[in-house]
């Protein structure tokens, strides 16, 4: 079969990406510029200098992607875009970018569900395969995709309130680690034991949805309580105990949902899924499961980027899944929820 | 010379296709804000119907704000990459200016409007000789009270036009006869004159580093700047 290559851009919430990918699974460059350091000026993202900063350096990401990669325009089968979910005024740049340079060289427009990205970052380490279950959980996502076939996303079961990842960064700001807070959190959590034994919202509950805002105000309670009566807490336990918290209820909403759909793999995929409390609990819940084969999204593109899009952009390209120049950034883009 | 323009800085949607001169094809449209949307299909449209292919462009000409910022984004990211893309020359023009550009044959200053919101406006005053224009009062985005002091001091009459709505009749009060309003079907943005003026302008040396004439911070990058003045603020965007 012929090579694909597939030029594709990332912009949906506070990094800027572009990357070529090979054959929907081979990284020929993936440039990604991130603002992190910006938004931690506010502790969090705020949208219109999210935007701001994606028009500074669009046309550098297509450069360097083309530059790194070797490739030139008519090297390619597609351009591959994430059209939505996000921040629509982040979106607007890539999508529009993506447009301008599909009509420029003729090539054909992509539009990516940026879920469907995050899962299909596993198949830039090996190739899915199907039916597969994917938990994504990110600062603006937690959510079980069930995939029957490579094209077929059906979200099983989403958040309520907060995203996993929102709840870090909220109780990151109590405990004084500035957004996003993720990482130190984990790190915390290793040396830290759940003595605070927080709830476990919707644990015991018949469906896979998760809610995760009834847990971070039980955190945040707990430390004003203590802050009240003069007591300090240990922040490493405080840590822990969330992470335990937030781990059990992913991991048991996962494990009920492979009971209910066997599949060959579970993918783990978003910001959060490279916490490695997270993938050492599914490591060892998936020992029950011997016929299903975990994937880990690989920790370096767990993050936003341009990489994973394109490799979803290579498999919706063999599917003719194709926009046109009309296409717009669709901020609350989402499955189809099986319930 | 094959150039486009566009302008979505503001609710009118204007694109442009020209030969030199001569004016091949142009669409404006003021019933919609649907620029993401509709923006490409009618440059494509436009340059099918100037059987031109986008190899054929030697310049782009875009009206880079200030204006409805996601508006101002739009053209802009559109223009840059293109310009990136294809290796052609991009030329950015006050929004502003191109509104202007309706008035260009005209002896009175000139005062394109943006409403800001709240009595606030994005503006400027301009005037032409021999088509060629002069900012008399730099772009700015400010309040109209202060505008109508620094109008004042002209002591000239003054063509208003753009988004007058909210503020045509107090600066008729303020300045009674000197205030004269802009034909409607002249307070819309042209994309044909932009590019026409876009043709003798210096095309920008550095692509990349286009970013839209916002003219005005955001609340927090304003509000973190008051409290950290000295900041180097070049370095916000690293790549992994």
């Amino acid at each position: 079969m012929k090579d694909s290559l597939i030029l594709s851009f990332e912009t949906s919430c506070d990094e800027t990406s572009v990357a070529v990918i090979k054959n929907g699974n081979q990284i020929l460059s993936n440039i990604v510029a991130t603002q992190i350091k910006s938004h931690q000026r506010f502790g969090g993202v705020v949208p219109e200098v999210a935007s701001r900063h994606h028009i500074e350096q669009i046309t550098g990401c297509i450069r360097d992607a083309l530059n790194e990669s070797g490739m030139s325009y008519p090297d390619f089968d597609g351009v591959a875009v994430t059209y939505g979910p996000g921040l629509v005024g982040s979106l607007l740049i890539g999508v529009n970018a993506a447009k301008t340079v599909a009509w420029a060289h003729n090539l054909p427009l992509i539009p990516v569900n940026h879920i469907a990205g995050h899962i299909y970052g596993a198949n830039l380490v090996k190739q899915i395969e199907f039916p597969a279950m994917a938990l994504v959980v990110s600062g603006g996502h937690t959510e079980l995709v069930y995939m029957p076939k490579e094209d077929d996303f059906e979200i099983i079961g989403e958040t309520r309130d907060d995203a996993a990842g929102e709840a870090y960064d909220k109780i990151g700001r109590v405990l004084g680690i500035n957004y996003p807070a993720g990482k130190q959190v984990d790190q915390m959590a290793h040396l830290g034991k759940d003595v605070f034994h927080f709830p476990r919202a919707m644990d015991k509950e018949d469906n896979f949805d998760f809610s995760f805002s009834g847990l971070k105000s039980a955190f945040i309670n707990t430390v004003h309580h203590a802050d009240q009566i003069n007591t300090s807490l240990d922040k490493n336990d405080l840590a822990a105990s969330f992470q335990a918290a937030v781990v059990d209820v992913l991991s048991d909403k996962t494990v009920k949902a492979l009971k209910e759909f066997p599949v060959k793999q579970l993918i783990l995929g978003g910001g959060v899924a490279a916490n490695l409390g997270l993938r050492d609990r599914l490591k060892k819940d998936l020992t029950d499961f011997p016929e299903t084969e975990l994937m880990l999204v690989p920790i370096h593109l767990c993050g936003d980027n341009a990489a994973m899009i394109g490799a979803a952009g290579a498999m919706l390209l063999r599917h003719h899944v194709f926009a046109d120049a009309s296409l717009n950034a669709d901020p609350s883009l989402e499955f189809e929820y099986i319930s | 010379m094959k150039v486009l323009s566009l302008d979505t800085s503001n609710q009118p949607l204007s694109v442009a296709i020209l030969d030199d001169n001569r004016l091949l094809a142009t669409t404006t449209i003021t019933t919609h804000k649907k620029h993401a949307e509709f923006l490409m299909p009618i440059i494509e449209d436009l340059m099918k119907k100037s059987k031109l292919k986008p190899q054929d462009l030697d310049r782009v000409v875009v009206a880079i704000g200030p204006g409805s910022y996601t508006g101002i984004r739009i053209a802009t990211t559109v223009a840059k990459t293109l310009a990136m893309t294809l290796n052609i020359e991009l030329v950015t023009v006050s929004s502003l200016l191109n509104l202007a550009l309706n008035f260009k044959d005209s002896q009175l200053l000139i005062n394109p409007i943006f409403d800001g919101r709240n009595e606030n406006m994005f503006t400027g005053l301009y005037k032409f000789h021999n088509g060629q224009p002069e900012n008399v009062i730099p772009d700015q985005h400010t309040d109209l009270s202060e505008w109508l002091n620094q109008l004042k001091a002209t002591n000239e009459k003054i063509i208003i036009l753009g988004e007058i709505d909210s503020f045509a009749q107090k600066m008729k009060e303020k300045l009674g006869q000197h205030i004269i309003l802009a034909d409607p079907l002249k307070s819309i943005p042209s994309a044909s004159e932009l590019g026409i003026y876009g043709l003798h302008q210096k095309p920008v040396k550095d692509v990349d580093s286009v970013v839209p004439r916002y003219l005005r911070l955001t609340k927090a990058e304003a509000d973190w700047r008051k409290l950290h003045p000295k900041e180097d603020t070049s370095n916000y965007v690293e790549k992994l």
